[in-house]
């Protein structure tokens, strides 16, 4: 864990709005110099409080108009080890996120189809027929924020 | 809506978003001043919304996340309305989802340790407006996080 100072904490913020921002763009919001700013950044990465870059798109416009959240439980047996299953789930192109969770489910899948028909074609042809994959429960993503979390006061 | 062209700067964009311009012109097999163009096109169209930096919430010492499927007491109208302003502001809650299905709605919700996060979710979740039900699915493992799109 890392020792994050407010100033630490608006960059973190700049940089989640818009990560291609330079060391100069964000030293003059946060009221430091360019190098000031470069070296903070820097640090930021190196101690892997920034994980990377992500490109934002908008599913919907490019034809992915349904977002599906699966919980699915599995049936080991037969020797089908997690590994089988997390190898096989995480090659299928329309599954986004794959966690492994504790609770009702074993693991909670983000998947993206064209529509409800493409949808069932994915759930029947990849996921019913993974190694393991027992009851599956199916929740479709109506509306999504994603919120800043708690880096600083304000909130955007 | 994309051709062919688009499909190629966005597959590999997506895949790798800390390319240079000339790399990435490189891979999608276009030219530096084509690609400028259609990365601008992108962005007016909204197709693309932003390049964004990816927080590590574990880096930052928050090693809990739990996910909190919540069903709504809908004899309430202004239910589901109620429930996601007071959520927002939770500092902790990262992420809220509506549905279709069992669950209406969903909140990630990051702490620092299993106390922490005890307390937040006696403190200011089970204090949420017209919950009617809601159980706790807890984060063991991030095993596919990058959420690209299949283009």
């Amino acid at each position: 864990m890392i020792d994050l100072d407010d100033i630490d904490f608006a960059i973190l913020r700049l940089l989640s709005e818009d990560g291609t921002q330079g060391a100069g763009a964000i030293g003059r919001v946060c009221g430091l110099s360019q190098p000031a700013a470069w070296r903070r950044i820097k640090r930021l990465r190196d101690k892997r409080a920034i994980r990377g870059l992500k490109l934002r798109l908008d599913a919907n416009k490019i034809g992915f108009g349904v977002t599906v959240f699966l919980g699915v439980k599995l049936a080991l047996k037969g020797g089908v080890g997690l590994e089988d299953f997390e190898r096989a789930v995480t090659a299928i192109p329309e599954v986004q996120t794959v966690e492994h969770v504790l609770g009702l489910y074993d693991y909670r899948l983000r998947v993206v189809a064209r529509d409800l028909p493409d949808f069932e074609r994915v759930l029947r042809r990849r996921i019913m027929t993974l190694p393991g994959a027992g009851a599956v429960e199916a929740n479709v993503l109506l509306s999504e924020e994603r919120l800043s979390g708690p880096i600083g006061q304000s909130r955007s | 809506m994309l051709n062919s062209i688009d499909r190629r700067i966005l597959r590999q964009w997506q895949f790798d978003p800390t390319l240079t311009p000339a790399e990435l012109a490189k891979r999608a097999g276009v030219s530096l001043g084509k690609l400028g163009r259609r990365q601008a096109r992108l962005r007016d169209e909204g197709i693309v919304q932003g390049v964004q930096a990816v927080v590590d919430w574990v880096a930052l010492g928050y090693a809990v996340e739990v996910s909190l499927r919540v069903t709504l007491d809908k004899t309430q109208p202004r239910a589901f309305e109620n429930f996601i302003t007071e959520a927002r502001d939770i500092p902790e809650v990262i992420e809220i989802q509506t549905f279709l299905g069992r669950v209406d709605v969903r909140l990630s919700v990051i702490a620092r340790d299993m106390a922490h996060y005890q307390n937040l979710y006696r403190s200011r979740v089970l204090s949420l407006p017209h919950i009617s039900d809601i159980e706790a699915l807890m984060q063991v493992a991030q095993i596919k996080n990058d959420e690209v799109l299949p283009l």
